[in-house]
């Protein structure tokens, strides 16, 4: 967190941020290889069978990739652009999250019902507990004392405390609860609710409810919006959520939890990523197999690039 | 209620948090013998309701007891309508507080009758009991047959299949799903190309009923609609017509609430976890006896406190998620869950409806099966 504060205040000023992005495509087994500068796909990485989540290991050389039907990750080297090391991650792996050290990977087991707890120098399952059915979102907190787990199902974000690998507490959220984001101050913890339209606002400190965001886009139904994707600048001020079906991505202002623009993209937009100045957040089309790259600052699309078939998540690499 | 009722369910009462559910099903169901599940006709189930229920009871573990609820199931086999309401009165009477039925009509009816209980039919799709023999305490979880058939008939429009050849089959059921065959034809602007009537038999003298090239001859058409509630015959209907055409309906294409191989939506995990409990692929019967253990476990949650009035108001507002993309719900007019439905060949899911385009003025959805003005069922009278 830290070293991308800096990257960015050092970038701050830059037009347009160079560098990659790696976007997973469901149908593809693969990455997609996405040059920022020029905004076309230059190559592909072959991956485990159907991934989805990846994130970036904490020494920015490694890329994890947790593919579902391939029950593990694959580690891709950035400089090398090859996978050199895969991880079994137990059935059916959706989300994941690392620990602040990165040595410890949480994820959820989709089939199962479960958040696995495996160490990655190892590669052994560690623990395994049993959640509410279809888990999906996890995120760990910064002091990586706690792991928070949505259950799409049973409609509840999960607490999780590391040092007991025990659930301690349920809290009821909107339905369908998917992905996570959590403020800088580590005070809000924000969940989207696929099918309920709105972003629950939950305090960490004793899990109130503190507010919850509905989205309205005109000459769209209710049923048809529905939030995945959510990410936060760093510095706190704004978040992005993307609305699925409704082909939109809200831009919230998180001191006063308004939406401010709201941006046309791809069908079914779906999760979404920003490069390190923020300049550009990258959405993912599950439903037109294409990525939209929007201009942050003027709150507009830039491009939309085929990248792949079902499209599900990017990281930018600079 | 007499006094002993009255005491029995006092009794209940402090046992508190337990909401007790009772499924009925048909004794020795004719429905269920293994020469026909082997067939595997569309839209015929496989096995009893109480592997749907079981499977989100125990896929409900973390969340009801997380809400402080608890249900319990007890299932009843009843072998006739009187049997039917008698345990409809004895669940009543013991506190018990909702029904689920995998019954035939008359029967479903007779335990609606019998209690104030609310009953969830998983069975029966026949409109009447949706319509004209609809009650306030009744809901429906499998589609009725004329959401069924408007699905097969968006499709068809969306195609741009417009001429329909229907054949539609002997037994009563034949006739009322053949009605409603027709409704949905007209209501999505396609046109009857010709309608026959047709007859599983060997015998010369009926060969203009039986033969395929007799039946499907002589008229022009670019999709056949097959009505047939058995199943025997519509299963050699496809690819033995006289012009090359689809055939939909009970054979071809079907419009069902449930296939197995629907991949979108957390529908292949719905279909694992059923699969893993039951020994067995999911039906569209499945998905409706697991979607009524959905709604009570949602119920029980929001009426914690076994009060049944409550847990009754909370099962008839019910906004949940069927694993089929939408938020599915009761529509007050008549109990009936609206729901998107899926187009299958019985290999693949190949379309969905309401198909795009399909416009309705407060919910998609309600472009399936009978919709508000209709005014059809008096007992909701709204």
């Amino acid at each position: 967190m830290r070293i991308c504060l800096a990257a960015l205040l050092m970038s701050a000023s830059l037009a347009h941020a160079q560098g990659i992005a790696f976007v997973s495509s469901e149908k593809d087994h693969a990455l997609a290889v996405l040059d920022l500068a020029t905004l076309t796909v230059t190559g592909t990485v072959p991956t485990c069978k159907r991934p989805r989540h990846l994130q970036l290991m904490p020494d920015r050389k490694q890329l994890m990739v947790a593919c579902g039907d391939g029950n593990a990750a694959d580690l891709i080297d950035i400089a090398t652009r090859k996978s050199v090391r895969r991880l079994n991650l137990g059935d059916d792996p959706e989300a994941f999250d690392l620990s602040p050290d990165g040595k410890t990977l949480y994820v959820s087991n989709e089939d199962e019902g479960a958040l696995s707890v495996i160490d990655i120098a190892s590669g052994k399952l560690t623990a395994s507990v049993p959640v509410g059915k279809e888990p999906e979102g996890v995120k760990v907190s910064p002091d990586g004392k706690t792991v928070w787990v949505t259950s799409e199902v049973a409609n509840l974000v999960h607490v999780i405390d590391t040092a007991s690998a025990k659930v301690v507490r349920h809290v009821k959220v909107g339905a369908r609860p998917r992905r996570f984001a959590l403020t800088p101050d580590g005070s809000q913890l924000w969940v989207s609710n696929e099918m309920s339209a709105s972003v629950s606002v939950l305090s960490t400190r004793d899990y109130s409810l503190i507010d919850t965001i509905e989205f309205k886009v005109p000459g769209a139904r209710s049923t048809d919006i529905t939030p995945v994707g959510l990410a936060m600048t760093h510095d706190g001020k704004r978040a992005f959520v993307a609305l699925g079906r409704a082909n939109h991505v809200a831009f919230v202002d998180v001191a006063t939890r308004k939406v401010s623009d709201l941006v046309l993209v791809g069908k079914r937009a779906w999760n979404v990523a920003l490069d390190k100045a923020e300049a550009r957040l990258l959405v993912c089309n599950g439903l037109s197999d294409d990525l939209t790259v929007i201009d942050v600052a003027a709150a507009r699309p830039i491009k939309t690039v085929a990248v792949g078939r079902v499209p599900y998540a990017a990281v930018v690499v600079e | 209620m007499n006094a002993f009722a009255a005491l029995m369910l006092a009794v209940l009462a402090q046992h508190a948090a337990a909401h007790g559910v009772t499924l009925l099903l048909r004794a020795d169901d004719a429905q269920l013998e293994r020469s026909r599940i082997e067939r595997a006709y569309f839209g015929h189930p496989a096995g009893p309701a109480s592997d749907g229920l079981a499977l989100t009871l125990a896929d409900g573990r973390i969340e009801l007891e997380a809400a402080g609820a608890k249900l319990e199931l007890e299932v009843v086999n009843v072998a006739s309508a009187a049997a039917a309401r008698d345990a409809a009165i004895k669940a009543e009477r013991s506190g018990r507080a909702a029904l689920v039925a995998d019954l035939p009509g008359d029967w479903t009816l007779a335990a609606a009758d019998a209690s104030k209980l609310p009953l969830l039919n998983v069975g029966d799709a026949a409109d009447r009991l949706r319509e004209q023999d609809c009650r306030p305490n009744l809901v429906h979880l499998l589609p009725s047959e004329r959401m069924r058939a408007d699905a097969l008939a968006q499709m068809l429009a969306a195609q741009r299949w417009s001429q329909v050849l229907l054949l539609a089959g002997p037994s009563a059921d034949d006739a009322l799903r053949a009605a409603a065959a027709r409704k949905a034809i007209t209501r999505y602007g396609l046109k009857l190309a010709a309608e026959r009537a047709f007859k599983l038999s060997a015998d010369p003298r009926e060969r203009d009923k039986a033969n395929l090239r007799l039946l499907t001859g002589g008229a022009s058409y670019d999709a056949i609609w097959v009505v047939d509630s058995d199943g025997e015959f519509a299963r050699t209907l496809p690819y033995r017509s006289v012009l090359p055409r689809p055939v939909v309906g009970d054979a071809g294409l079907a419009a069902l609430a449930w296939a197995n191989s629907f991949e979108r939506f957390g529908a292949p995990q719905l279909a694992r976890r059923f699969a893993r409990s039951a020994g067995r692929a999911m039906t569209a019967h499945d998905w409706a006896s697991w979607m009524a253990g959905r709604v009570l476990v949602v119920a029980a949650i929001a009426a914690p406190k076994g009060r049944p009035g409550a847990f009754a108001k909370a099962l008839a507002d019910a906004e949940l998620d069927g694993g089929k993309g939408v938020p599915v719900s009761f529509r007050a007019w008549d109990g009936q869950l609206r729901q998107p439905l899926l187009l299958t060949d019985g290999q693949g899911v190949v379309a969905t409806a309401p198909a795009e385009g399909v416009l309705h003025a407060k919910n998609t959805l309600d472009t399936l099966g009978a919709d508000a003005p209709e005014r059809l069922c008096k007992a909701r009278a709204q």
